[in-house]
């Protein structure tokens, strides 16, 4: 996957968190998004339904076994999920990487 | 994507997951089993998905597969498990690794992947097995106690944690049963065990069937983190 097909990914992710959204709180597909964190969108709950809808979506398309939501990701003192495009980075760092 | 309830059960092969499959096979479910092993058993509504339960990768892809065939997950019975009795003098790191990984990772794993499907529908059941070892402290099972005390454990903060999801998490802990798991277990062991139960008998199959179906029916969705012991034990 390039880059503009994770960002599609990703903006597909937020269009099915944003069905389940009140109109007034709907996240805007933007790459400078504040996703998690100070000012971003998402609590905890929502942060992990969006990472395993990306997930799905990854995975189904590349044919690979690939987790974006392990120990260190969530743990990084510059987190991979404050905005959308350090998100997409860490999609595009995880599938240089092995699987799992 | 199936029509029917899919149930995941894992170690399927044999004992009472064999006989928890051909249960819910027989009540019309789609039945998914996992275990080490292929299973010999032919039903229209089984399949069957070789894996070890704590290989974490090979997890990964018995649930892709699942619901490549199934469509979804509707119930996970993280029935495998391993049993080790050995004075903690006599048993090594090696052994009891082995539980650990089979006993607690295997039941967090599963728990794990069934939960991601679970989640699409907004519903979904988990039952997890312990065993009676944990409240009765018994001797000679450290070990396999400890380990399944970390899945009750587990039981009641995934129940936290999977309740937004809709999806409940609960244990049911048996007594002795006549399976595989207990055949070296020594006769005067098995009696001293039942004299510790309000109802000292065996436990049988259908005891844990009873409970895991109240568990599973759709009227036990206000019913959560909760360990049911079988024969009066608490």
């Amino acid at each position: 996957m390039n880059q503009d097909e994770i960002l599609a990914a990703v903006y597909e992710a937020i269009a099915r968190a944003n069905e389940l959204r009140d109109p007034s709180a709907q996240i805007v597909q933007d790459p400078a998004t504040a996703l998690f964190g100070a000012g971003g969108a998402l609590d905890s709950l929502g942060l992990v339904s969006l990472v395993l809808d990306v997930e799905d979506a990854v995975n189904g398309a590349t044919g690979r076994a690939v987790s974006l939501s392990d120990d260190r990701a969530m743990s990084q003192a510059r987190s991979p999920f404050r905005t959308v495009a350090s998100f997409v980075d860490y999609i595009g760092e995880r599938l240089r990487g092995p699987d799992m | 994507m199936s029509d029917r309830t899919v149930i995941v059960v894992t170690g399927a092969r044999k004992g009472l997951g064999r006989a928890l499959a051909e249960h819910f096979l027989a009540q019309g479910c789609a039945v998914a089993g996992i275990s080490r092993q292929a299973s010999d058993l032919v039903h229209e509504h089984y399949a069957d998905f070789p894996a070890d339960v704590a290989d974490e990768p090979a997890m990964a892809r018995a649930f892709a597969a699942i619901n490549r065939r199934f469509g979804r997950v509707d119930a996970l019975v993280n029935n495998a498990g391993i049993a080790a009795m050995n004075h903690a003098l006599l048993t090594t790191a090696e052994g009891a690794r082995r539980v650990f990984e089979t006993n607690t990772l295997g039941t967090f794993i599963a728990a794990r992947e069934a939960a991601k499907q679970m989640r699409r529908a907004r519903r979904g059941r988990i039952v997890n097995l312990s065993t009676v070892a944990v409240p009765l402290s018994l001797a000679g099972e450290a070990v396999y106690a400890a380990s399944k005390a970390a899945v009750e454990s587990l039981t009641r903060v995934l129940a936290r944690e999977f309740s937004p999801l809709g999806i409940t998490c609960n244990a049911v802990g048996p007594t002795p049963i006549d399976t595989d798991l207990i055949r070296g277990v020594g006769r005067e062991k098995i009696r001293a065990l039942l004299a510790q139960q309000a109802i000292g008998r065996m436990g049988e199959v259908r005891d844990v069937v009873n409970v895991v179906e109240f568990f599973l029916k759709p009227e036990s969705d206000f019913i959560t983190g909760q360990v049911v012991y079988l024969g009066g034990v608490w």
